[in-house]
């Protein structure tokens, strides 16, 4: 985890809420000549059936950064983006409480568009993160998605 | 010394986080120590035999691996983060 403004990218795993907008002011400063930043921010869903569910991240400590600052390396040797912030929450989560943000800036937007989108679906796949639903009757643990498994295909092996 | 980390599901279904085993060269790979899991009873048996991935120092490897002494060994259902 890096914050000095040369550092070509910053990663926090935590239990703290992050603010979107503290973090796109840190993109604009981290680095001088871009002209595009895209960011995502990931929600817990309330969910369909009226059924309230809070959630509880867990996750593999050591392994995440280091999967995390993996898949943030790869998207730098893909395209030429500047400063990437990734945050990811863990622990207990109520719905619409944030858990994800990844920013990117660039000098262009496509590039800052595509690492993005790439970073997130790499996230959903690799990052040793593990969801459980808890509810009032039970708690069960979040099953993957084989649409996420197919987000990921569609990135090809460079 | 080998150090086995169980994550999600199956932490819960084994009731185990972590484990630390003795180094054997009998334990040679993934797989061998798969087998030597599955000899603890039925809860192992069923608790590996949904999908599980693994991870020796922090990187996914397959079941071909080969098991090195002071490694960290971790079993996880597919990640669901994000």
């Amino acid at each position: 985890m890096s914050t000095s403004k040369e550092a070509p990218f910053y990663i926090s795993v935590q239990t703290l809420d992050f603010q979107q907008s503290e973090e796109y002011e840190q993109l604009r400063l981290a680095a001088p000549k871009i002209g595009a930043i895209a960011t995502f921010t990931g929600l817990v869903r309330e969910l369909n059936h009226n059924e309230h569910a809070d959630l509880f991240l867990e996750h593999y400590p050591g392994m995440t950064e280091r999967s995390l600052k993996k898949i943030i390396q790869e998207a730098q040797t893909r395209w030429p983006i500047s400063h990437v912030r990734l945050i990811h929450r863990i622990g207990h989560l109520t719905p619409g409480e944030q858990i994800v943000f990844v920013g990117v800036s660039s000098a262009h937007r496509k590039a800052a568009f595509s690492a993005c989108e790439f970073i997130m679906d790499f996230l959903k796949t690799e990052a040793p993160f593990w969801k459980k639903e808890i509810t009032e009757e039970k708690e069960y643990w979040v099953e993957a998605k084989e649409s996420d498994a197919l987000a990921k295909k569609r990135w090809g092996n460079k | 010394m080998i150090r086995i980390l169980y994550f999600a599901r199956l932490k819960d279904e084994l009731e185990l986080s972590e484990e630390t085993l003795d180094y054997s060269p009998s334990l040679a790979t993934i797989s061998d120590l798969k087998s030597l899991l599955a000899t603890r009873g039925e809860r192992w048996q069923k608790a590996f035999k949904r999908t599980t991935l693994t991870a020796a120092n922090q990187e996914v490897v397959n079941d071909s691996y080969c098991i090195e002494d002071n490694d960290e060994i971790a079993f996880f259902p597919p990640v669901t983060g994000g």
